[in-house]
């Protein structure tokens, strides 16, 4: 039997919007993976932490503060540092289209914005992980 | 009474009809997942006794509103919230809303300055200016409100954990503008209940978090009598994904632990509760929000009156914001958005608010630009001006069904606040995850019921098309962060410290035992002592609160 994908589902930044991050924790838990919630204001370091000590394949960034440019690429280096390279990244928000760019260069696999679907989320997660794995 | 009962009509009428054409649903629903009838006909409200469920405006229970004469007289307060970047800017963007009419200042705070972090913390890095305007110290307050004489503006503050601190400030300015504390018209949110159900910008634990609200309540009392020390908001937990019903209740339940805290604390309940004021979403179903306004305000006079036994008729009454709901707005098709806004702000009018912020189109993206937010006021205006809505007292009274409603919304609300007070109070709820639980559930169906289509969200899951990108969005120009630090770095190097020294330290005295810390925070920023040091001495001791994790 295959293992259950292991996913951490973070909020770096100060803001308190999480209601984006639970409904996707909750999502991905329906649909059979395991998935650690960090609550708010986690820092780089903190998630870092938090994906190398629950062993996850997957950590999802859920920032609205726009913030991300700043926090996005300490996070990424954080992970390295611990060397979770394998690890894949992708980012739920409000991110301005022109920063997309920047944020797929960075290493951020998906980009979940207003109106993405649970299936969508789901598939790209799964997609990552297996990516990641090749 | 008619002739025939509402049965006898759906037994005849109605049911030759639905042979040939049934209806497009199965059930219709309010946000509850209670379901609507058909048909609301006087039936529906036999055995109600008007002068106790509804009596006249400006007499209790204040179902059909607070005001005798309400928008005949005054209209609603039109209150755009407002602050980005730094002070200079924002100042800028406030002198321009009053110069389009605007009639009262509402100011958004970044996260580091509501969480009480410095500019130069490390935990504020990212986030200086980007979701309000940055403030370290009294200096920031003083370029925010340059040419804005205080005595003639009312200014809504939107912040909570730092709210004494926010309000010295602000009381420190007034007095530089040689202007009497006692003459200044505002309000700050200071409602950490529902951050920590909710909004998440709290710092301390409960208990001491209390006390500062409280502290605040009794100092205003004395020195700052028109000031409204609350705003008991509903408004995140509705955005959160709550339901209508559980916005009021766990609003009101919040609204019940203060009043408590308060006359625990000493106070005579009708010495502060006329200073409460409350804050709650509006969203597009339109009658199930009249309905939850005006249940909101019967509900709270029997409150007042009955369960803490005020006596004087302003300590009955619910006053509040309306903000319409920024959730609801997409990224797609974003001149929806401006029609959406206007049905909501529309439920607020119909609802009797005195206050409306109503959202820009663009909120799905950034924060407003100045084009979309004169767009949001001038949907005010309009249904100010141009409509007759302003015209009569609440003119849906009296409507089968929105009376009808009222007292759905009315009774499921209480049934939450009966829970809550089983559970202890909304604290003790809070503290065991009842609120958060219950948002979660909702704000989960919600989705569910959005990708099933069985909720239909106009270019999002139906009548999807291409649209045109908005243009001229507002972007933050990363020299705000480094001009912001500079200037924190100056004042720090321009004030006498040994004042400052001395100011934290009676704070620190003063919070470790049981006086009134207000005083003492306004030494502190006199002295410019910025809202981290303030903060730093109050964590030291009152500690630090960890998310109440419900999930």
């Amino acid at each position: 039997m295959e293992d259950k994908i292991r996913v951490l589902i973070a909020k770096p930044g100060l803001d308190g919007h999480d209601r984006g991050a639970k409904l996707v924790a909750r999502i991905l838990r329906d649909a059979g993976m395991e998935v650690i919630y960090s609550g708010l204001r986690q820092t780089p370091e903190m998630i870092a932490e938090a994906a190398l000590q629950e062993d996850v394949q997957v950590v999802g960034l859920s920032i609205l503060s726009g913030a991300h440019m700043e926090v996005f690429p300490a996070t990424i280096q954080q992970l390295k540092d611990r060397g979770l390279e394998n690890v894949a990244l992708v980012a739920g928000g409000i991110f301005p289209e022109e920063d997309v760019p920047a944020l797929k260069q960075m290493g951020i696999k998906a980009i979940f914005g207003p109106g993405s679907s649970s299936q969508e989320i789901v598939d790209s997660l799964k997609k990552a992980v297996a990516e990641k794995a090749n | 009474m008619p002739s025939r009962s509402k049965q006898e009509w759906r037994d005849t009428t109605l049911e030759k009809t639905l042979k040939r054409s049934p209806e497009r649903q199965e059930r219709f629903e309010i946000s509850s997942g209670t379901e609507i009838d058909d048909l609301y006909a006087p039936d529906d409200l036999e055995g109600i006794d008007y002068d106790e469920a509804l009596g006249y405006p400006g007499e209790y229970p204040f179902t059909r509103g607070i005001q005798p004469n309400m928008y005949r007289g005054r209209l609603w307060t039109m209150r755009q919230y407002a602050g980005f970047a730094d002070a200079e800017e924002s100042n800028k963007r406030y002198r321009y809303l009053l110069e389009q009419g605007q009639t009262g200042l509402s100011i958004a705070f970044d996260l580091p300055t509501q969480i009480g972090y410095d500019s130069d913390h490390e935990m504020a890095r990212g986030e200086i200016g980007k979701v309000g305007v940055a403030i370290d110290t009294l200096a920031d307050m003083e370029v925010l409100f340059e040419d804005i004489p205080l005595d003639k503006v009312s200014t809504s503050m939107t912040i909570n954990a730092t709210a004494p601190i926010l309000l010295a400030m602000y009381i420190a300015l007034a007095k530089k503008q040689g202007i009497d504390p006692k003459e200044l018209n505002g309000t700050i949110q200071n409602d950490i209940l529902k951050e920590y159900i909710a909004r998440g910008t709290y710092i301390f634990p409960p208990r001491p978090s209390m006390r500062l609200i409280t502290d605040i309540f009794k100092y205003c009392g004395e020195e700052v009598p028109r000031w409204n020390t609350i705003s008991i908001s509903g408004y995140h937990i509705r955005e959160a994904g709550s339901t209508a019903a559980q916005e009021l209740a766990f609003t009101l339940a919040n609204g019940i632990t203060y009043v408590q805290a308060a006359i625990d604390a000493g106070l005579d309940v009708d010495d502060f509760a006329a200073r409460l004021s409350f804050f709650f979403a509006a969203y597009g179903n339109l009658f199930e929000e009249v309905a939850k306004f005006r249940a909101g305000r019967r509900l709270w006079a029997k409150i007042m009156r009955e369960r803490f036994e005020a006596k004087e008729p302003r300590s009955w009454m619910l006053r509040f914001h309306t903000q319409t709901c920024g959730h609801t707005l997409t990224a797609q098709q974003p001149t929806n958005n401006v029609i959406r806004t206007t049905i909501q702000a529309l439920a607020a009018v119909l609802g009797g608010t005195q206050s409306l912020h109503t959202n820009s189109y663009d909120e799905a993206y950034a924060t407003p630009s100045e084009e979309a937010v004169t767009v949001a006021l001038r949907t005010q205006q309009l249904l100010a001006y141009e409509t007759d809505v302003a015209n009569a007292v609440d003119p849906l009274g009296g409507s089968y069904l929105v009376e009808s409603l009222t007292n759905t919304l009315e009774e499921e609300a209480q049934n939450y606040i009966q829970k809550i007070d089983t559970l202890g109070d909304a604290l003790a709820a809070i503290e065991q995850g009842f609120p958060q639980r219950e948002i979660q559930e909702s704000s989960y169906r919600t989705q569910m019921d959005i990708e099933s289509e069985k909720k239909v969200v106009v270019g999002v899951n139906k009548f999807v098309s291409p649209y045109p990108k908005i243009t001229g969005l507002l972007r933050f120009d990363p020299q705000i962060a480094i001009k912001q630090k500079e200037g924190l770095a100056q004042v720090k190097q321009n004030r006498d410290s040994a004042t400052v020294s001395a100011a934290l330290d009676k704070l620190e005295k003063v919070a470790t035992g049981t006086e009134n810390t207000m005083p003492a925070i306004l030494e502190c920023v006199e002295a410019y002592a910025t809202i981290g040091e303030v903060c730093d001495v109050l964590r030291r001791v009152f500690g630090e609160q960890k998310e109440f994790l419900a999930f």
